[in-house]
């Protein structure tokens, strides 16, 4: 069960730190580009969504599996698949939980405005010192309700980690798939006491997002 | 001098056509009504808003053909209207936020906060500010970068009477040390006469009266 709730939180964590990294370049380009494909870049990164889970496990699946032309770039780096691996799951959780991290993050940047950026410009900072020290801090909320809302939405995720992971017990199994194998083998105890603690988690987590949300949403005015 | 042109339509029914010329020392006003074009003029100056035309600043080329120099390499002393100061630092930390990227210059910071009154507000948020503390905190803060010519835009607006009187007395002090070209944009011509050695009219976009 240890090991269950430790591949569970770490890939949750993970999740959360490269989704930050990849959603904030996207974030920012959603908020300030003038570019009419903007709205439809915005549409793809919201697709999860509104997309079944085994939609977005079963593309990622193929796309990990042994046939795939993405793995036969990683060949020469002796990589055939990464279906039913701990990479592959970070993978498909990086797509599920996409929208996640890009939308309270664009909503953040277009909070920043013209105006500050104007400020530093003439202040002589260069575009990406601006980004970095005016729109970064102050969309900071932004970055506290995406990382929570990631690492509990990837905790909560059930049908892509069961497609690309597979359920392996010590490498793939999280807690929501190991619900579902002891509720299988009719062992409700176990089950109950994980569903009990992972509804207990989630409220935590959502009381804790509106409490800084709340917070921190009278320093920015 | 300072010679500028800038045109180019900025609305259905606005169109920008100004040029000027004045010498690049003193204090030049921008008066005219709301919508005359007034921030359109200073936004271009700063670099801020690229539209077609040029723009000389003494030797400095800062817009001509092919040239745009960025915002960024201007050293303009920008006080927008309204809010001036970045909201996630302190009064203090707007200030050296603007001296980390300034060149050398005669504007020392101890002399600058004692003249502007902000020695006590150096460690307080711009949103705890009165509108005439956030103004000051603005202009300490445009004077600190060092710039080459400063640019205000309607700097008393926010200010109710007492505060506009002393705010007054204290900018046309500052502009007479300076000793570097300002625009200030205004409506009030009492207030172009009272700082200005010289005024631009603009109505509609175009230069009326020099």
């Amino acid at each position: 069960m240890n090991l269950v709730i430790a591949t569970t939180i770490e890939l949750a964590l993970v999740t959360t730190v490269l989704l930050l990294l990849l959603a904030t370049p996207l974030a920012w380009w959603l908020a300030r580009s003038r570019s009419a494909w903007k709205e439809v870049a915005g549409a793809v990164s919201a697709l999860p969504l509104v997309l079944p889970p085994t939609v977005i496990g079963f593309y990622v699946l193929v796309a990990l599996g042994p046939a795939s032309p993405l793995m036969a770039l990683l060949h020469p780096f002796g990589i055939r698949s990464l279906a039913f691996t701990f990479t592959g799951l970070v993978i498909g959780s990086i797509f599920y939980s996409l929208p996640f991290a890009v939308q309270p993050l664009r909503t953040a940047f277009e909070g920043v405005g013209d105006r500050p950026l104007d400020l530093a410009a003439t202040m002589g900072r260069g575009p990406f010192d601006r980004f970095i020290t005016v729109a970064l801090p102050l969309a900071r909320r932004g970055f506290v309700s995406a990382g929570i809302l990631v690492f509990a939405h990837t905790i909560g995720e059930f049908g892509v980690v069961l497609m690309i992971g597979g359920a392996i017990p010590g490498r793939t199994e999280v807690l929501s798939t190991r619900i579902y194998s002891l509720v299988e083998s009719l062992q409700f105890g176990t089950a109950h006491v994980i569903a009990a603690g992972l509804t207990l988690f989630a409220f935590v987590t959502l009381l804790g997002l509106l409490l800084v949300e709340r917070r921190l949403g009278g320093v920015r005015s | 001098m300072i010679d500028a042109v800038f045109h180019g339509r900025l609305g259905r029914d606005f169109t920008l056509d100004v040029a000027f010329a004045v010498p690049s020392s003193g204090v030049t006003a921008l008066l005219g009504e709301s919508g005359s074009g007034k921030t359109s003029v200073l936004r271009a100056i700063a670099g801020l808003d690229r539209r077609a035309g040029a723009l000389t600043i003494a030797d400095e080329v800062w817009q001509g053909a092919g040239v745009f120099v960025p915002p960024h390499y201007r050293r303009v002393g920008y006080v927008p209207q309204g809010d001036g100061l970045l909201a996630h630092l302190t009064v203090g930390g707007n200030l050296d936020y603007a001296a980390r990227r300034a060149g050398a210059g005669g504007f020392d910071r101890g002399d600058i906060v004692a003249r502007t009154g902000l020695a006590p507000l150096l460690d307080r948020k711009p949103a705890t500010l009165s509108g005439g503390e956030a103004q000051r905190a603005s202009v300490a803060r445009a004077l600190l970068g060092q710039p080459r010519l400063l640019l205000m835009d309607e700097p008393l607006s926010a200010l109710d009477t007492a505060a506009r009187g002393s705010m007054l007395d204290l900018l046309d002090a500052l502009f007479a040390d300076a000793g570097i070209p300002v625009f200030y944009v205004t409506h009030d011509a009492d207030e172009a006469a009272r700082l200005a050695a010289r005024t631009i009219r603009l109505d509609r976009g175009r230069v009326v009266a020099v």
